[in-house]
């Protein structure tokens, strides 16, 4: 192997009753990869996303993270490997600061969320922390307002900041701009061009400039199976692609 | 002074003044009540665990405030142990019973755990009523005697009452250092966001499990204060009622604030000890209190409050900063 | 112990079973269709039963106290859903709590009304002769009691399974937006089946009567009991109710004879190991 592999998915399937949600998927994404999943609505990318994380369990197939198997492993060890998601329909709690937001994240991976007695705010390492990733997406003016304060734009880059937090090694963006206006797009944009070349990227998006001005490589995905896998150049060349963004 | 550390000083000082009142107005009548308040404070706090900062709606608790009572009365009464071994084995029951039921109770979730919560909380009912050999069924066990401590004769009520201070006080403490630790906030986490908390690297289901076990410690701990004061246990202490009860403090009193359930404690038994003075319809009112909550003041007495003191007390200067 | 014994505990089961059935197969649809777990319904099984007595008190017939019954516990039942749990949509914990709140308010009226002293309903005569087969003698009540049952259950099925409205409540209970959105009247839906939840509830506490007389804290029993039938069966299937509802009849006829001590501990063995093997109950929908 010349490339070290972040993620290999291995003849994934999911069925739902009768229904096949994705159908015999691979996919390897080699470290520090920056890879956008393409497809219409309906084609299997967030249930991929959720595959991957354990949120749901495959019919068969396998999943490898840095070269460790972890198909079917539950959602709460995906976190400890290095791997993060962020959510399409924001997934924040409401009753907390941004800051609190965000130190719920930091503890997630310190061994102190075990801990029936020890105070975490105004413990250094989680404040200071917390904040660091706030900064990073532009939002650490606004770290002790509640999280009900704020817009809808700057709870989508506070759903990044969650995930920056932890310092992934592989990180699953679940349409970042959805939702945003052209200003806040942007915003986002150039924030995700801030993310280390060292984290992979895995960028589920439709806004099409955009996501392929940030993606190295593009999966295109149709009714849960890969159809065309390439650069920019050879996805738009392909004539099956042109077909699915013709007819929809 | 922020308008917050304020708000906690004004309500540090009205306990305060709360817990002295007994005292002053004198009377065993009156001390007793207060007794009877503090435990039912304790009970609250443990169920509050759950419902307020686990968003998990149990209503079966009284089982393990009755089943810790019967444990002491049954250790005391029948095999000679003294009530203070007695009660650390009722510890002991009471935290392997919530094991149990609580790894039962957590394969479902939201109204079936409640569901769960009840049946198995009926259960100890049952066998606290049916079991009538061991537990005297319908007759209750009586005359548990009253332990001293340090030498101390706690049938004195007021003395009673100092010890029943103390223990309110640790619990209320052990609580508020439980709200701000790791485990309290990832608890509270998953009642907000539990996809997400799991994502984050926390374990949902044992975080939650860990919660019921602390939840029925607690509750035990109030059901040796219970039997303590009481001297008597009967199975009506482990039913639906009480447990109904003592939801009703948590919700009245403001669920996930951690002095909503002592208010709400407060609120019930002295409603209770008043109404049941006049007439015997307590039931009748529990469930048309509860229903009048639910619909009015879903939110509890406790929040409330807290927004009115927020409007009443002037921003200070940095809260105004923070708020522009 | 002999095998006329266990016969007739059988029958006991199966006439247990039968109650059962009729008071869980109503908050059994409750639930599936308005994620309300119904509280009160322990208590409408207890007032029906109040009101079936002072019915056969005034001098009217066994058929007379269910229907009134029936119609009384429907009505009550309207008014609940309208004017309390209406007021709550969309707030599942509250409504819940309401019907917790309302059970003990029901229960203490009960006590208001009909005093502290279990009564047993009699059975009419024309019902409770013995019946004789294989050589044994069987009480006829209970025979009729497990007849009813089967044929309830068998026109709720037709209702549910052959008509408009039971297609309406299934895609209901399947998915509330979808049925929504295409048009099915929700909120008429809800109030038709918590009044047929309710009436079926109050009809079962009559017919039970005769069997478990009826006393202050029979709600509190009764309710456990439809809950761990609805949590062993599925909620919302009336097929999962119906065998819940023998299954548990049977553990508890059973462990009452033999361990009466811990006939409720018995109780919860089945619903231990449905909920260990397939939390959504026997034929309840597994989560995808």
């Amino acid at each position: 192997m010349t490339t070290e592999l972040a993620l290999q998915i291995t003849g994934m399937t999911k069925n739902f009753g009768g229904l096949k949600a994705i159908d015999g998927v691979n996919l390897t994404i080699p470290k520090g990869d920056r890879r956008l999943l393409l497809g219409p609505n309906g084609a299997g990318k967030t249930t991929l996303f959720n595959l991957i994380t354990g949120d749901l369990k495959p019919t068969s197939g396998s999943v490898q993270l840095f070269g460790r198997d972890i198909t079917g492993l539950p959602s709460h060890h995906c976190a400890p490997l290095g791997l993060a998601r962020t959510y399409q329909i924001i997934t924040l709690f409401p009753k907390n600061t941004l800051a609190d937001n965000v130190i719920l994240s930091l503890l997630g991976i310190s061994p102190l969320r075990w801990s029936p007695i020890s105070r975490i705010k105004g413990r250094k390492e989680f404040e200071e922390r917390a904040r660091a990733a706030l900064k990073q997406v532009g939002l650490e003016a606004k770290a002790d307002r509640p999280l009900g304060e704020t817009s809808y734009g700057e709870k989508r880059r506070l759903e990044i900041a969650l995930a920056l937090a932890q310092n992934p090694s592989l990180l699953l963006l679940d349409e970042p701009l959805a939702g945003l206006s052209r200003q806040e797009r942007l915003d986002v944009q150039s924030l995700i061009e801030s993310i280390p070349r060292d984290i992979t990227l895995i960028l589920i998006e439709h806004d099409m400039d955009v996501a392929l001005a940030l993606a190295d490589s593009i999966t295109v995905m149709y009714h849960g199976r890969v159809i065309c896998e390439g650069d920019r150049a050879q996805v738009v060349a392909d004539p099956r692609v042109k077909e699915i963004y013709l007819a929809s | 002074m922020t308008r917050k550390s304020r708000i906690t000083l004004i309500s540090l000082s009205l306990l305060i003044l709360a817990l002295a009142a007994p005292l002053l107005m004198g009377q065993p009548f009156y001390i007793n009540i207060g007794s009877q308040v503090l435990i039912a404070a304790i009970f609250a706090m443990s169920l509050n665990i759950l419902v307020g900062y686990g968003g998990m709606t149990s209503i079966g608790h009284a089982a393990y405030l009755g089943t810790s009572a019967y444990v002491v009365a049954l250790l005391t009464l029948q095999h000679g142990f003294g009530f203070y071994t007695a009660s650390l084995v009722a510890l002991g029951v009471v935290v392997i019973m919530a094991a149990i039921f609580g790894a039962i109770a957590l394969r479902g979730t939201g109204i079936t755990f409640l569901m769960i919560t009840l049946a198995l909380g009926q259960t100890m009912w049952g066998v606290a009523f049916r079991w009538s050999e061991v537990t005297g069924g319908d007759n209750g066990l009586p005359d548990i005697k009253r332990p001293d401590l340090f030498g101390l004769n706690l049938v004195e009520p007021g003395l009673f009452y100092g010890v029943m201070i103390a223990l309110f006080v640790i619990a209320l403490v052990g609580m508020w250092i439980f709200t701000q630790s790791g485990l309290g906030l990832s608890l509270q986490g998953t009642r907000d966001q539990p996809r997400r908390m799991g994502m984050l690297g926390h374990h949902v289901w044992l975080v939650r499990w860990i919660a019921f076990i602390i939840a029925g410690f607690w509750a035990g701990v109030a059901g040796i204060a219970f039997i303590g004061y009481h001297g008597y246990i009967h199975p009506l202490s482990l039913g639906l009622a009480n447990s109904a009860e003592v939801l009703l403090m948590v919700i009245a009193g403001g669920a996930g604030t951690l002095l909503g359930p002592v208010v709400g404690a407060a609120i019930v038994v002295v409603l209770k000890m008043v109404v049941s003075a006049y007439v015997s319809r307590w039931v009748l009112l529990l469930g048309c209190t509860f229903v009048a909550i639910v619909i009015l003041l879903p939110e509890g007495v406790v929040p409330g409050l807290e927004r009115l003191l927020k409007a009443i007390l002037p921003a200070a200067r940095d809260d105004e900063e923070a708020s522009s | 112990m002999s095998i006329g014994f266990w016969l007739l505990q059988s029958l006991n089961a199966l006439a247990l079973g039968g109650l059962l059935f009729l008071l869980s197969s109503g908050f059994s649809l409750i639930f599936g269709l308005m994620r309300v777990a119904n509280l009160s319904h322990g208590a409408y099984f207890m007032l029906g039963a109040y009101v079936g007595l002072s019915v056969l008190q005034a001098g009217f017939g066994f058929i007379e106290a269910i229907l009134a019954a029936g119609v009384v516990i429907a009505v009550l039942g309207g008014l609940i859903e309208r004017f309390l749990l209406r007021r709550l949509a969309n707030r599942t914990l509250a409504q819940v709590l309401v019907t917790l709140g309302l059970a003990f308010a029901i229960a203490d009226i009960c006590l208001m009304l009909w005093s502290g002293d279990p009564m047993q309903l009699p059975a009419p005569r024309w019902l409770s002769q013995p019946i004789r087969a294989f050589g044994f003698v069987f009480p006829g009540y209970r025979v009729f009691v497990v007849e009813v049952s089967i044929v309830v259950a068998i026109l709720l099925w037709l209702l549910i399974e052959r008509t408009k409205l039971g297609a309406m409540v299934r895609a209901s209970v399947d998915d509330i937006q979808m049925a929504r959105g295409v048009g099915i009247p929700a909120q008429k839906l809800f109030s038709f089946i918590f009044c047929l939840g309710a009436a079926l509830a109050g009809m079962g506490g009559v017919l039970g009567g005769p069997i478990l007389s009826v006393y202050p804290g029979l709600d509190g029993e009764m309710l456990p009991l439809a809950l761990v039938v609805v949590i062993l069966g599925g909620i919302g299937s009336i097929g999962g109710a119906f065998v819940g509802a023998y299954i548990t009849g049977f553990v508890y006829t059973f462990g009452q004879t033999l361990l009466p001590a811990f006939s409720y501990v018995i109780l919860f063995l089945p619903m231990i190991v449905v909920l260990a093997f397939r939390p959504s109950g026997l034929f309840g929908k597994s989560a995808p």
